[in-house]
């Protein structure tokens, strides 16, 4: 056969792509518990990183099990839907760890209640409420986990991350020296509006309108990643107002 | 697509050794030939990703050249090169899969490069210049002759950059506290990508220095 004519190049062509398109989806389709796993155990990590405990990825699942006395899924009424505890439910049947923020963003955005994950952690006698948030930076999707204590008010610790912020700016959002700025920052205001806290370009000091005890400090070259920082946490934490009103 | 002769050359001649010797040193891909040095300015920070960073590179390497060559007599000439890069993106997408599986923090921390392999002109150069008119051994040895000179040249710059940009090696503090306390510090500028070139440089310098035949006039 003429290896130049256009019915061998087709022919050539369609078998080729119809190979490649078998190999990559079974090795895709055999990987894919692994990679779960995987992202399982980083969430995980991410989780127990905001109230500082620090882990590899292979503790992390231990480590989850033992501090995380509950997870609990709400609405943004406030209203409880489900409670996992010890293994099993104890209401409802959604784990709060299996829930994906992004479906439930887009599920309240169209006017739903949505089903919001809050995770319950004890250390020390203390108890902590994790909240994990969502939003968007300049490039793509960032995410985070906010530990509040027992207050409901105080920030405990919190951890950032991102897909493609720009690398030396935006992406120092997911290092310590900006998660730990947040560290005793209050969501609410003195008379007890939500008021979530800011990332403040050029400095809380130099400014008055937002309070020190609501705001950090931005970081400089990186003003809409650290906005999208801001509109995150005022978005998600924004849907916890009624059930923490409740809890209070 | 007869890949046997009348008489077999031995699998280790001098001939083939050379296909894996040459790219370590005379035909390096990236200190004589200045291909794929985009690389090797992004995954030069720490040591551990450009060590994942050149396995991954040769075995896409060593594994498309094989590959290339086999089909060599099939390929349609007009089509060659989507042929190739369809050969390049599986492999990766292989090595990015696998990775996401076995290795996933390394796999964070080199995020879009593993997918950029495919757009590593090593690559392509050796599947047009070698695979497509040589037999599989061959290309195989030229492969992996190609991606440790690659990888030797990687972990070099690496190694430099990760010593005195953090004072670390393999993430393992080395330089003693006492350094630090007569006012030596972790040199920023070694962590940005222009230090990368300096240290290609340096190394190309060195290597052409000692060796009068890889000048060119």
């Amino acid at each position: 056969m003429d290896k130049n004519s256009n019915s061998y190049i087709f022919i050539y062509a369609s078998v080729m792509v119809i190979v490649v398109a078998i190999v990559l989806s079974s090795v895709s389709g055999a990987l894919k518990p692994l990679q779960l796993k995987n992202k399982e155990m980083e969430k995980m990590q991410n989780i127990l990183s905001s109230i500082g405990i620090e882990t590899t990825p292979k503790e992390a699942i231990g480590l989850y099990n033992m501090n995380v006395k509950k997870e609990i899924v709400i609405n943004t009424e406030g209203e409880v839907i489900s409670v996992y505890a010890d293994g099993k439910f104890e209401k409802g049947d959604i784990r709060a760890f299996d829930i994906d923020l992004k479906k439930q963003y887009a599920a309240i955005d169209k006017g739903g209640k949505g089903a919001l994950p809050i995770f319950e952690i004890e250390q020390n006698g203390k108890k902590f409420y994790v909240i994990p948030v969502r939003g968007k930076g300049l490039w793509g999707p960032i995410w985070g986990n906010v530990a509040l204590e027992s207050d409901w008010n105080t920030i405990y610790g919190t951890n950032f991350g991102h897909e493609g912020e720009t690398p030396g700016l935006g992406a120092e959002i997911a290092d310590a020296p900006f998660s730990d700025k947040f560290k005793g920052k209050t969501i609410f205001d003195a008379d007890g509006k939500f008021v979530s806290v800011a990332v403040v370009k050029g400095g809380v000091a130099n400014q008055s309108k937002i309070k020190a005890v609501n705001g950090v400090d931005a970081i400089s070259g990186s003003t809409l990643t650290c906005n999208g920082v801001t509109e995150m946490l005022n978005h998600s934490l924004g849907l916890y107002v009624e059930y923490i009103k409740k809890n209070k | 697509m007869s890949t046997d002769t009348k008489e077999r050359e031995p699998l280790f001649s001098p001939k083939n050794i050379k296909l894996l010797t040459n790219p370590i040193h005379k035909d390096n891909p990236i200190t004589a030939q200045v291909l794929g040095i985009c690389s090797a300015l992004a995954v030069t920070v720490k040591l551990e990703p450009a060590i994942v960073m050149s396995i991954s590179v040769m075995v896409v390497l060593a594994a498309g050249n094989v590959i290339i060559s086999l089909l060599r007599n099939s390929i349609p000439s007009r089509i060659r090169i989507i042929v190739q890069l369809v050969v390049i993106a599986a492999l990766v997408i292989l090595v990015d899969q696998v990775l996401k599986a076995f290795a996933y923090e390394v796999s964070k921390q080199l995020s879009v490069f593993v997918g950029l392999i495919i757009t590593n002109c090593i690559i392509m150069g050796r599947f047009e210049a070698f695979a497509m008119g040589n037999k599989p051994w061959p290309a195989l040895l030229d492969g992996i002759g190609n991606g440790i000179g690659y990888g030797w040249v990687l972990v070099a710059v690496a190694f430099f950059r990760e010593l005195f940009g953090s004072g670390t090696f393999f993430g393992m503090t080395v330089i003693p506290k006492s350094v630090f306390d007569f006012g030596y510090v972790n040199n920023g500028l070694v962590i940005l990508p222009p230090m990368a070139l300096f240290a290609v440089a340096a190394i190309i310098w060195i290597q052409r220095s000692r060796d009068k035949e890889l000048i060119e006039a």
